[in-house]
């Protein structure tokens, strides 16, 4: 009786160690998985920040001033616009 | 000494009861004590507590972007800091000030200023860039502090301030579609409970008090580069003719979406140094205006729906004016002898005004009413108004003749660009749509397809020869449209200033938009419709189609304008 006794009190002590320790663990990966978090907010943020700015360098008004001073572009007059049907011409 | 060795111990008798009872007086005071603990200030206490390891953190929710209708954002929000301090309780040396006026780049004499001002609490600058707040942050000084909050962005500035609006404090809109579309696009902040360790990390959840809800992004029918050529010219048209205002609409004939609708003035949204009203009134939907010539298709279908005239019916508007009651219509030019299809052509307001006389006014007011007039467009956008056509009832025989050419109605410009779908297709009335759809909606059968196909040819006429709007045509395609150059009215008497416009669409063999122009008020020299809005159409409409790759349905060398000195007809 007694060593059964004392077999269960080791498995007692063990089982409360290994909770112990899962309960750590779980703790540390709660910390990391909240440090992700906030890192996929800081990208979130910053994919929005990326987002303003490459819709200011492509706003019509600039890619036009671009193309027409810097390029030298100019836009064809109809009669240089040739239409394509389907395949038909 | 002795005596206390040599005596036998005598207690005083009193001595033992009196220590047992005190510390069984004290044994009590903690009983009680702690039961008290227990009972009456445990929640109390828990709180205080839980109040040193568990914390309710806001978990934030950023406001949805808007997009036009290819995904390009058109406002986006992003956090930013604000310093804010409170001046009685700065206490900086004056090296801790010139480094913080460096920080929020602003001249030292300024900031003092700011901070002597008086006032618990001050802005000192927003918004500001998270790093720079991190930089004013390690200056540690005592009373300037620093708030996270969100800040819209509107990439494209002024080109669709009064579609968009702005948003306020808080990221709350204020006008336009960020009023509109509040409930859409706000995020609504969440909380919940966590514990924290020593350090100050999130070591578990412990409960969500209230789920975050994230803003959802909005779609708009918008397409950023029409919106931009429609905005360009415009601005360029109102500027060229010294007018006081324009706007300027573009449809999707199969969707009735709005594709593009350029105001000027404007506005840039993204400073916060607010502009007058006048100029972030989307005039195009809040404000009403005569149409004038513009309206007289409506009037001709109505006489083609009675069957009581015909396309090459005659008319005969000599001597050039037509006098009811004690009121005198007149035309600009005498035109004589014209049909039913040349009163269009020509604009002729007698003309307008015979045919609508021999209609009974409830037909009249039926077709008007079927077209979307007098009642509001139903965009969902905030201010929308619907114009004003009074019940057929009321009308007197000279209203009913002015009517006719669109005087003593009035219309917004959306409305009237809509009531143009009637005549693009065969003749239904389709809803338009500031959001992005799917596919072509269903419309309102509002005129029989026969008519609309009769009115259509007439609308393609007034910009072939003859006509009042040369000027509208488009290099390699058939476009169709109408002039007017209507007197404001003030107060109750028209004056000497005009509003111009010009509605219209193409390509006629198979239409896919509609382009509708409103400038108010030109004031260098010319007024007509026909030379001031039909310019703006003609380059809007040319590069819209071959931007969309709409297919030519006409020559490239289709366009034939009359030489600069022709006269060009044109009532009001």
């Amino acid at each position: 009786m007694m060593r059964v006794n004392l077999v269960l009190l080791t498995v007692l002590i063990a089982c409360a160690l290994s909770l112990v320790t899962s309960r750590h663990q779980a703790r540390k990966l709660f910390i990391d998985l909240e440090h992700e978090v906030a890192q996929t907010r800081a990208y979130d943020v910053e994919y929005g920040q990326l987002q303003i700015e490459q819709s200011t360098w492509a706003m019509p008004a600039r890619v036009e001033r671009v193309a027409r001073e810097q390029l030298r572009m100019q836009l064809p007059t109809p009669d240089r616009v040739e239409m394509l049907d389907e395949g038909t011409r | 000494m002795r005596a206390t060795a040599s005596t036998p111990l005598r207690l005083p008798p009193l001595r033992a009861p009196l220590i047992f009872g005190g510390l069984l007086v004290l044994l009590v005071v903690l009983v009680v004590r702690s039961l008290y603990l227990q009972r009456f200030d445990h929640d109390f206490l828990q709180e205080q507590g839980s109040s040193r390891y568990s914390r309710a953190i806001e978990v934030p929710a950023h406001r949805g972007r808007i997009v036009d209708r290819y995904g390009e954002p058109l406002a986006i929000s992003t956090p930013v800091k604000a310093i804010w301090a409170w001046p009685d309780k700065v206490e900086a040396t004056p090296g801790e000030m010139k480094a913080l006026a460096d920080a929020l780049e602003m001249p030292a004499a300024s900031l003092s200023q700011k901070l002597a001002s008086g006032g618990d609490f001050v802005y000192l600058k927003r918004p500001v860039a998270p790093d720079v707040a991190d930089r004013i942050a390690a200056l540690r000084i005592a009373g300037v502090h620093d708030e996270t909050e969100y800040w819209r962005y509107y990439p494209s500035g002024e080109v669709m301030s009064q579609i968009l609006g702005f948003t306020g404090d808080h990221d709350i809109g204020q006008e336009g579609m960020e009023l509109a579309q509040q409930s859409w696009l706000g995020g609504r902040p969440g909380t919940r409970r966590v514990i924290i360790n020593r350090r100050g990390d999130v070591v578990e959840d412990v409960a969500s008090i209230r789920a975050p809800q994230e803003g959802r992004d909005l779609a708009l029918a918008v397409d950023s580069r029409l919106q931009y050529l429609a905005f360009r010219e415009l601005r360029a048209a109102v500027e060229a003719n010294k007018a006081k205002a324009g706007a300027l609409i573009m449809l999707d004939v199969k969707t009735g979406e709005i594709l593009a609708l350029a105001n000027w003035p404007a506005y840039n949204p993204n400073s916060r140094t607010r502009a007058a009203r006048d100029r972030m009134r989307n005039r195009a939907l809040t404000d009403t205006f005569e149409p004038g010539s513009t309206l007289k298709p409506f009037t001709i279908a109505a006489a083609l729906e009675s069957g009581r005239v015909t396309p090459t019916s005659i008319v005969d508007t000599s001597p050039g004016t037509l006098t009811i009651g004690s009121a005198t219509i007149h035309d600009a030019h005498r035109e004589g002898v014209l049909t039913v299809e040349q009163v269009i052509q020509k604009s002729s307001n007698v003309g307008a005004a015979k045919i609508a006389l021999s209609l009974p006014a409830s037909a009249m007011w039926q077709t008007l009413s079927d077209s979307g007039f007098g009642a509001p467009p139903r965009t969902g956008f905030p201010g929308e108004v619907g114009g004003r056509l009074r019940p057929a009832k009321s009308w007197k025989p000279i209203e009913q003749a002015t009517i006719a050419y669109g005087h003593g109605v009035s219309v917004n410009l959306v409305q009237l660009a809509r009531a143009y779908t009637v005549f693009a297709t065969d003749g239904e009335l389709k809803p338009v749509s500031l959001l992005k759809l799917d596919g072509p909606v269903a419309g309102r059968p509002a005129i029989a397809p026969e008519t609309a196909r009769e009115v259509r040819r007439m609308l393609e006429m007034v910009v072939g020869p003859g006509g009042t709007a040369p000027k509208a045509q488009v290099a390699g395609y058939r476009v169709a449209g109408k002039t007017g150059t209507a007197h404001k009215l003030e107060g109750r008497a028209y004056t000497d200033k005009y509003v111009s416009s010009f509605v219209g669409f193409a390509p006629v063999s198979n239409p896919r938009l509609i382009v509708a122009v409103m400038i108010d008020e030109p004031s260098a020299g010319q007024y007509y419709g026909g030379s001031i809005a039909a310019p703006v159409f003609s380059a809007v409409m040319g590069t819209a189609l071959r931007m969309l790759g709409v297919p030519t349905d006409a020559p490239v060398s289709n366009v034939v304008l009359p030489p600069d000195s022709a006269e060009i007809g044109e009532e009001t």
